[in-house]
Parts: C-alpha cells; sequence; structure tokens
C-alpha cells in the first residue's frame, strides 16, 4: 500500500472514531491528527496530557512509575525505598533493564526491592515509625549506600504520613541525603506528572544542598540527561561524547550516582535526551546556574552527526575537530551496516507507540535502513513534544495521543505497516495478526540502540524481526478472504 | 431466642453518645438482655463505665502487636463487664497520623470473621465517633451490620444539624441496605423548650423522639466512678429515665427511612421555636464593630 492522502488519513480517524459513544468521540477526535509539517504549534490540532477515557484500555502507568521507575530508580548507589504495600515495588522491580556497574547489594542497589511493606496496622497507625526503623537498617545492612529516596505509594498520600520529617531526622541520624518523593499514584493523568515531582525533588532535595561547593569542573564538562541506559544506551552515547574531547561528569539517571547528580551544577552544557522525563531540571539549571542545555539524538548515523556537530558547535576548534574525526572513524561501519541492511528492509512500514523521546527519535534511525514511520505517538506526551515531532513525520502521516487498544488495533488493519514499534502490551496483540513487533521500551531484551554501536545492532534487530520466516506462514485475518477468493478463482 | 439486634449510636461530638449507649446497655442487661458493645472511636471510650477501665485495650493495637489483625483471637479483644456486657473497641491511630476510618473497617471485618456475633446475643451496639466522615465511619450501617439508628441529639442547633446531615447519610445506605432510623434521643442540655423543638424535628425528619433523658449531675458522679447509673445508684431516679430508654429501645418497632430536611426548613424549624432569630440579611457579614456604629 502506498502512503495514504491526507483524506484517506482523515476519513480512517472519522471511521475509528465512528465507534465510540458521542462525548467519548468528541474527546479522542481531539487527540487523534493528520501530520502537516507546516504546523508550528501542535495545539492546534492535537490534545494531550489529558485524563485518559474509561473504557479504552490506556496503556498508561502512574506518578509512582515516573518517579521510582524512570528518573529516581536507575540511580545505582542509592536505595529506593517503595513507601507502602508490597506490590508496586515488587512489580516494578528490575524491569526497566538500566544497565549499571556495581556489586549489587554492596554498593549498588538498582536490581533490588526496597519496600516499607504495608499491613493494615500500618494504615491505620500510619507508617511514620516503620520508616524510620526501615532507614536505620537499611544504614546498617547496607553502609555503603550513598542516600535514600522515599518513593511514596499511593495510602501515603491518603493518610498523610509526613515523610518529609522522617526524612529530615533520618538524614540527620545516618549523615546521608534522605529524598522524599510524594509521587503517590493518584495524582496526575499519566507517569508524566511523576517524572516532574522527581525532576523538583531533586532540585529541592539534592542539587539545592550543594550550593556553594568547590568548582572542579574542566572546559569541556558535559552531563547526560535523561538517558535511562535501557540496555546499556548510556554508555554507547557516552563514548563518542568523549571520544570528541568532551568530559562526560553525570549520567542521568541510568548508570548514574548521586555524586554525579549533585556535581552537574558545575558543567558547562547539559545534552537533554529523554526531553519529556527531565527537561524540568534542565530548565532548573540553566535558569539557576545559567547551564545550557540541548537537545540531542543518538538514534541512527544522520541523527547522531547532526547531533555531534551541533554539541561539538558548543565547544571550541579542537571538540569541532575531533567531531569529525569521530563522524569519519564511523562511517565506514554505518555504510557497511546499511549496505547490508538496507536492501532487506528498504520500503519497509512502521507504526510506533511508546513513550517518552522514543516515538520521534527512532524515526531517522529507521529512515537511514530504507524504512518509512507511517505512524506514530506518545502515551503520556505533552504538546511541546508534539510541536517536535511534527517535524520529524512525514505530511500526511498518521499521529495519536494515548491510543485505546481499539485505535492501535483498526489503525494497524488499515495502515497495513510492516512492523510495529511498541510494548509488551501490544507486542502479541500484533503478532497474532500476522506483524512482526518490536519493543521499544526494553529493545526487546536487546539494546543498545544508542549511538553507533547501537545503531548496528537497532539494524540487526529490526531485520531478524522483519525476515524472521514465520510471518510467511501465517495469514492476518483481513488477508484471509483475499486468499479464499484466489483459491476459489483458481 | 429473639433475632439479634444491631443498632449503632451516632450524633454530634460531645452530645454524650457513649455515656447514653453505656447507660442504657447497662439498664438493658439489668433486664436480662444480651449485649455486646463496639466502640468505633479510637479515643476507645466506649465502654470503660462498664469495665470500670480507663480505656479497654482495643483490636488494632492488640493487632499491632501482635503483627496482623489474622494473629488475634477473639477472647484478647472481648472483656466482659457489668452484667454480663461483652465489650470491645476498634481502636486507631492518635489525632493526626494513620487512618482511624481503615481501623474501624479492620476491627469490625475482624468481629464479624471471627464469630463474634453469638446466637446468644440480643443486642450488637455500635458506639461511632462524631460526624461520619468517610467510608470507614460508616462501616457499622453498611449492609448486614446495624439495621437500627438511634442519634443522640439536644435542643442546641448544632446537635440538631448534626443529626440532619447524620439522616442524609442514613439515606444513602437506606437504600442499598436495610438500615433504618429507628429515633432520636434527646440528651438534654437544658435548653428552652427542648422536648418540643427534638419531638418537631423528629417528626419532619420521619421518626419519633424516643426518649427525653433529663440533665442530671448523678450522671457524672457515677462517671467519675467510672460507673453507669444502674450500677452506681440503681434506686436514683435518672437510674429509672435510662431504664426507660431501654425499655423504649427494647420495644422499639418504628423503623423508618429518614426524610431529612433543607436547611432552609431546619432553620425555619429553629426561628419557630426562637432559637434562631428570623433572618434580618441586613446584619450578614457586619462585624460587632459596624453594627455597634450604624445603632448609633
Amino acid at each position: 500500500m502506498t502512503t495514504m492522502t491526507r483524506e484517506e488519513t482523515e476519513a480512517l480517524i472519522a471511521e475509528v472514531l465512528e465507534v465510540y459513544p458521542e462525548k467519548a468521540k468528541k474527546d479522542r477526535a481531539k487527540h487523534l491528527m493528520v501530520n502537516d509539517q507546516s504546523i508550528e504549534q501542535s495545539k492546534k490540532c492535537i490534545t494531550s496530557n489529558r485524563k485518559s477515557l474509561p473504557g479504552v484500555m490506556t496503556v498508561r502507568g502512574c506518578a509512582y512509575a515516573g518517579s521510582k521507575g524512570v528518573v529516581w530508580g536507575p540511580i545505582k548507589d542509592m536505595i529506593h525505598i517503595s513507601h507502602g504495600p508490597i506490590g508496586c515495588g515488587q512489580f516494578s522491580r528490575a524491569g526497566r533493564r538500566n544497565y549499571y556497574v556495581g556489586t549489587t547489594g554492596v554498593d549498588t542497589f538498582g536490581t533490588m526491592n526496597f519496600t516499607s511493606d504495608f499491613q493494615e496496622k500500618d494504615i491505620v497507625f500510619g507508617g511514620d515509625k516503620k520508616l524510620t526503623k526501615l532507614i536505620e537498617e537499611v544504614e546498617m545492612l547496607f553502609p555503603l549506600h550513598k542516600g535514600i529516596s522515599v518513593q511514596s505509594e499511593c495510602p501515603i498520600g491518603l493518610i498523610g504520613d509526613d515523610i518529609e520529617a522522617i526524612a529530615k531526622k533520618g538524614a540527620v541520624a545516618i549523615g546521608k541525603p534522605i529524598i522524599p518523593v510524594r509521587c503517590e499514584g493518584f495524582r496526575g493523568v499519566s507517569q508524566s506528572l511523576g517524572h516532574h515531582i522527581a525532576n523538583d525533588t531533586i532540585r529541592d532535595w539534592v542539587l539545592d544542598k550543594r550550593d556553594g561547593t568547590p568548582d572542579t569542573s574542566t572546559p569541556y564538562d558535559v552531563a547526560i540527561i535523561g538517558d535511562y541506559n535501557v540496555g546499556g544506551d548510556a554508555w554507547a552515547s557516552r563514548i563518542l561524547l568523549e571520544e570528541m574531547g568532551l568530559r562526560v561528569v553525570a549520567q542521568w539517571s541510568g548508570d548514574g550516582t548521586l555524586a554525579e547528580m549533585m556535581n552537574t551544577p558545575k558543567v558547562k552544557l547539559n545534552l537533554l535526551h529523554c526531553y519529556r522525563s527531565m527537561n524540568y531540571i534542565t530548565r532548573h539549571m540553566e535558569e539557576k546556574y545559567g547551564i545550557p542545555y540541548m537537545e540531542y539524538n543518538f538514534f541512527g548515523p544522520t541523527k547522531i552527526i547532526e547531533s555531534l556537530r551541533r554539541i561539538a558547535e558548543f565547544f571550541d576548534d579542537s571538540v569541532k575537530e575531533k567531531a569529525e574525526l569521530v563522524i569519519a572513524r564511523y562511517q565506514p561501519m554505518m555504510d557497511a551496516i546499511i549496505a547490508k541492511y538496507k536492501p532487506r528492509l528498504q520500503g519497509k512500514k512502521v507504526m510506533l507507540y511508546v513513550g517518552g523521546l522514543r516515538p520521534r527519535h527512532i524515526i531517522g534511525a529507521y529512515e537511514d535502513l530504507g524504512m518509512e514511520v507511517v505512524g506514530t505517538g506518545y502515551e503520556f506526551a505533552h504538546n511541546d513534544d508534539y510541536d517536535r515531532t511534527i517535524k520529524e513525520m512525514g505530511n500526511t502521516t498518521l499521529i495519536y495521543d494515548d491510543a485505546s487498544g481499539f485505535e492501535l488495533e483498526e489503525f494497524v488493519k488499515k495502515i497495513k505497516p510492516d512492523m510495529v514499534g511498541s510494548g509488551i502490551k501490544e507486542k502479541y496483540i500484533f503478532q497474532k495478526m500476522g506483524i512482526p513487533l518490536r519493543q521499544m521500551h526494553s529493545w526487546d531484551y536487546s539494546g543498545p540502540y544508542h549511538g553507533y554501536d547501537g545503531f548496528a545492532i537497532f539494524a540487526r534487530d529490526m531485520d531478524i524481526a522483519l525476515s524472521n520466516p514465520v510471518w510467511g506462514n501465517m495469514v492476518p485475518p483481513w488477508k484471509k478472504e483475499v486468499v479464499e477468493e484466489i483459491a476459489k478463482a483458481a | 431466642m429473639a433475632k439479634l439486634r444491631q443498632c449503632a449510636i451516632y450524633g454530634k461530638g460531645g452530645i454524650g453518645k457513649s455515656t447514653t449507649t453505656q447507660n442504657l446497655v447497662a439498664a438493658l442487661a439489668e433486664s436480662g438482655k444480651k449485649v455486646l458493645i463496639v466502640g468505633c472511636d479510637p479515643k476507645a471510650d466506649s465502654t470503660r463505665l462498664i469495665l470500670h477501665s480507663k480505656a479497654q485495650t482495643t483490636v488494632m493495637h492488640l493487632a499491632a502487636e501482635a503483627g496482623s489483625v489474622e494473629d488475634l483471637e477473639l477472647e484478647d479483644v472481648l472483656s466482659v463487664g457489668f452484667g454480663g456486657i461483652m465489650c470491645v473497641e476498634s481502636g486507631g491511630p492518635e489525632p493526626g497520623v494513620g487512618c482511624a476510618g481503615r481501623g474501624v473497617i479492620t476491627a469490625i471485618n475482624f468481629l464479624e470473621e471471627e464469630g463474634a456475633y453469638t446466637e446468644d446475643l440480643d443486642f450488637v451496639f455500635y458506639d461511632v465517633l462524631g460526624d461520619v466522615v468517610c467510608g470507614g465511619f460508616a462501616m457499622p450501617i453498611r449492609e448486614n451490620k446495624a439495621q437500627e439508628i438511634y442519634i443522640v441529639c439536644s435542643g442546641e442547633m448544632m446537635a440538631m444539624y448534626a443529626a440532619n446531615n447524620i439522616c442524609k447519610g442514613i439515606v444513602k445506605y437506606a437504600n442499598s441496605g436495610g438500615v433504618r432510623l429507628a429515633g432520636l434521643i434527646c440528651n438534654s442540655r437544658n435548653t428552652d423548650r427542648e422536648d418540643e423543638l427534638v419531638m418537631a424535628l423528629a417528626s419532619r425528619l420521619g421518626t419519633t423522639m424516643i426518649h427525653f433523658v433529663p440533665r442530671d449531675n448523678a450522671v457524672q458522679h457515677a462517671e467519675i466512678r467510672r460507673m453507669t447509673m444502674v450500677e452506681y445508684d440503681p434506686t436514683h431516679k435518672q437510674s429509672d429515665e435510662y431504664r426507660q430508654l431501654a425499655s423504649k429501645i427494647a420495644n422499639n418497632t418504628n423503623f423508618v427511612i429518614p426524610t431529612p430536611i433543607e436547611m432552609e426548613e431546619l432553620e425555619e424549624l429553629l426561628m419557630e421555636f426562637g432559637i434562631m432569630d428570623v433572618e434580618d440579611t441586613s446584619i450578614i457579614g457586619k462585624t460587632a464593630a459596624q453594627l455597634a456604629a450604624e445603632a448609633a
């Protein structure tokens, strides 16, 4: 199928909306759009960051997921306490593949679950004493930890545990920072508010406390912000920055440490990958410390080269020269990958539905392989994300915000992409429909996908998904009739 | 053996719910009835006059000590006091922490699961704190629990407001479960025409003032000794008042879905009885100083 025209895409949206009751139809219509690159402000054509409608089977998370799961959780030398009943901590434990270096249980704690494991009595009498005790025990059992964050689960907001007071007292008692985070799951419409709350606690409880410490920075210090090192992404990014002569003093927050966060207000430039989850803290550092931030994109050689040059532009000629050397050095490797995979992937169409940055950031990587992204959307984006997405997507392509299960299925049935990039919740639905799906949250347990090294793996993974012979043995439901007709005719 | 009757006592804070409940339950016990009191107030002062104790050890405190409520046995939480009255307190946190409502829910579920409501019981009385502020304090009037609600009130304006509000809560649960309003108990504060006023309110709410309990210092004398009237001074006339209340409740069959009234109607009623002045809109929002200046 060739790319759809504006009218066809509009008709598809109208057709999908048709089944909704009047009120839901009106609401969902605002979250679906046909792309038009000439639009400057996405708010004219798409609404985002609104409460999901009941019954649409949204795949969004909650504020706790945004704070504990995304922003705070990967800080490896801290202990993140899930304060409340056991489930939130246990079922989010080690699920996000934030790789790190260290000895788990000794000096790093990334894949462990610490929780106050609320019982009835803790709800009734409050969890204050238990949390205090937990902090004491953490200090005794894991003396090499560098600090603690208290991640509030829903009941904490209802019973009003004074976690700030406990944090202040506890921090004095153990001589390490304790950060109370009010990220109760019922707050906000998605995990997005959790990112914001977590950013604000870093501002108030980490950065502020370090003002006035001596400056030992170099003119080449940068921080990687918003890279969670899924499958080693931050490592594959970091080496490029180092090869071009920069000193990466902090990784936020994949494979990151508390000390790195504390040192960040001394860097010369903040490099922001996941804008959605960490733009708040980079804006704060710009306002308070005068540190500029730059959004970059390390998916696929085109975007990498663009980004490396733009980053180098900020520094002196030595960095610019080295950046060109880095680009030149990797070019043969990129050429070889593209020569190998492009002929196999050329012209294949992809639909994406992911979280914070990937629905727009990966587009370039697909295009480097000759593939086309024909539909994209975010679970929890705001309109500033869509402002940026409009420019990355082709005209008349489909964009969906907080898509419902029904919408995604119908869109895929009609647009008939060659593959879908989304998450575990979508994976088996679409694979049963005969369409290969790669998980774009966890890299399907592969990765890294960032950087030059990541692109090699990305290209291979897309190829093994698309070229798997199993798809040839399946007939998707909408092709069944055609197959039967052909059989009849024959 | 008659069917177990479960009654809940509600009313404005400080109106005398716990005192009235214990005195009337003591009178019921004296007449041979077997009664269980369930205190649903974190202060745990619903059984002290029966047990002669400061405060009974509560379900929630025992549960916290033992680890969880599942670790408790019924005999750990039940105490027997005057006249064979069984006593249990739900308990809960001190003010400012935790969730008292959840404590009530947990404690009542525990009593049900452990079979505290034995067949030989005639009455269960739930003594509930102040207003129904959250789901926890509505627990006693949800399905399969209290069927009869008695509201303790007086001729004071706020007590009557509270009584009307509680009726609104009862209506909500009356439609889903079987809970009914069984009457107002007037615990006298010696205000003007108090009995007439409470009777008038009762009739507007679709019920009756089941008894007028006069004010008598003897109740305080008994309370200082952590005793009920019928135990402290069975020959006192106030003891007879509680006996009358007990017998009226024992024989009560007037159970209704209340008809709470609008604020305006309640205010009219108060004006009629001179508790509130006829509304003078010219004085609303005026300070004393402003009014003095106008009068001059």
